[in-house]
């Protein structure tokens, strides 16, 4: 398993495999923001923790046909499939891999691009915390929509198309977070539900993308 | 004699075709009995006008899209244990079915919203999530169009339906959590002491009926015309082989 994130994680960041590429595109849809709105301070700070939210979770969206797309072209997914490692535990280390390569650096960027929205002092600690917590369910639930997708020639539209709805919980309650926790609030409830989500995502659904990736693969 | 016997598409199309014409003309009897005994025999409401009548649509029609969703739920759960191929092509054919169900659920609200709310859209749970329901649909419908081969087409919209489900209940009780509610309580319920007046009651009773009849009865025949197409496409295949 070890051999695979390493694998996974070396050929993100070496070859061009966008490891920038989401970070960048979360930079830009920040940016945007203040052109659409107009650049009044305290729209901005009221909106921030929402657009940040979103803009996230876009950022992990544009990059799931990758996930699994490269390694089915050049037939390494028969390969994984038939090592001794389970399809279960394979999906999970490549939800991983994508999470370290787009999840965590967007973590670490929020509080930045918060500057640029005006976010309220107390909201830079809950939107780190909620997307630290959100963003591996964003992975997980990605990686069953690239799983879905994988045999497809135009699986890209189809998948933000099916993953989308799948986010909305997760939105909810990770937007929630951000927004109580920038308005001085008590986040406990919002954040123990986004808690739970990511939990039962991570330990129920590799089971659903291993079964639909067997059927991909027949 | 048991139910799986409609598991063969054969003895499903002889049976179905038997009772099709029962179901369209008693959907057609009860919408036609239902909607114009609520549409010209019932009074307006002392404090909505007529505008109350659209519940005779709307009401019957968002039963239906949630109900539709539940049959093509248990159809890929009979489809995933014990592959029988009329059940997966059951649930393909309600799934547009119920993308009308849930925009004619959608549109009568929002024509009964703005007079009433003074809006055509609220963010409010009940319409939220219904909105939400209606992007699950059109995931499902899009998914089965996308795939070529037919039974990976059934396991991969099966599997996504069960997760489906299990989001769409999350994203109900989310959007709960997310909003407070403009839309009103259950209209109809069976352990309340006082639903809405008789008046409304009766018609109403009739046009879910009627809604429910015509949806078993589209379903009925979209199954039995994908089991034909699928059927000829086969056909043509041996012919070819053949030739």
């Amino acid at each position: 398993m070890t051999a695979l994130l390493m694998r996974d994680l070396a050929l993100a960041i070496r070859a061009g495999g966008g490891f920038g590429l989401g970070l960048a595109f979360f930079l830009i849809v920040t940016v945007l923001v203040p052109f659409g709105v107009g650049p009044d301070p305290a729209l901005l700070s009221r909106i921030a923790p929402g657009i940040l939210w979103v803009g996230a979770l876009l950022a992990c969206l544009l990059s799931l046909d990758r996930l699994l797309a490269l390694d089915w072209e050049d037939g390494s997914l028969d390969l994984l499939a038939t090592a001794p490692l389970p399809l279960e535990g394979m999906l999970s280390v490549k939800a991983l891999s994508h999470w370290i390569v787009t999840g965590l650096p967007l973590v670490l960027a929020a509080p930045v691009l918060g500057v640029l929205l005006n976010l309220p002092g107390p909201g830079y600690l809950w939107l780190t915390v909620s997307l630290a917590l959100g963003t591996p369910a964003l992975s997980v639930i990605g990686t069953f929509g690239a799983a879905l997708t994988v045999g497809l020639k135009r699986g890209g539209l189809l998948l933000s198309l099916l993953v989308l709805p799948l986010y909305v919980p997760t939105l909810i309650f990770g937007a929630e977070v951000a927004r109580r926790g920038a308005e001085g609030l008590d986040v406990a409830t919002p954040l123990l539900m986004l808690a739970g989500i990511s939990a039962g995502v991570i330990a129920l659904l590799p089971f659903a993308s291993a079964a639909v990736l067997r059927v991909n693969l027949r | 004699m048991s139910l799986w016997e409609y598991a063969n598409p054969k003895k499903f199309l002889a049976t179905s075709e038997r009772v099709l014409p029962f179901f369209w003309v008693s959907a057609g009897l009860c919408l036609v009995v239902g909607l114009v005994w609520g549409f010209f025999f019932t009074p307006d409401d002392f404090r909505q006008g007529s505008t109350v009548k659209i519940i005779y649509l709307h009401v019957p029609s968002a039963m239906m899209a949630i109900n539709a969703w539940v049959m093509m739920l248990l159809a890929s759960l009979i489809w995933l244990i014990r592959r029988h191929h009329v059940s997966a092509l059951a649930a393909r054919a309600a799934a547009p079915v119920g993308v009308v169900m849930t925009l004619i659920a959608l549109v009568t609200g929002a024509i009964w919203g703005q007079p009433m709310w003074g809006t055509w859209w609220a963010w409010d749970p009940r319409l939220t999530s219904f909105l939400i329901l209606f992007l699950f649909y059109l995931g499902y419908v899009a998914l089965w169009e996308a795939i070529e081969n037919p039974d990976t087409a059934a396991d991969l919209t099966s599997v996504l339906c069960l997760v489906g489900s299990v989001f769409a209940v999350l994203s109900r009780y989310a959007v709960n959590f997310w909003n407070q509610g403009l839309h009103q309580g259950a209209t109809l319920s069976l352990d309340k002491e006082e639903n809405i007046s008789d008046v409304f009651y009766f018609p109403l009773l009739v046009c879910i009926a009627g809604f429910v009849l015509l949806f078993i009865a589209l379903v009925l025949y979209r199954t039995g015309t994908e089991i034909r197409a699928r059927r000829i496409k086969a056909l043509r295949l041996r012919e070819r082989a053949a030739a």
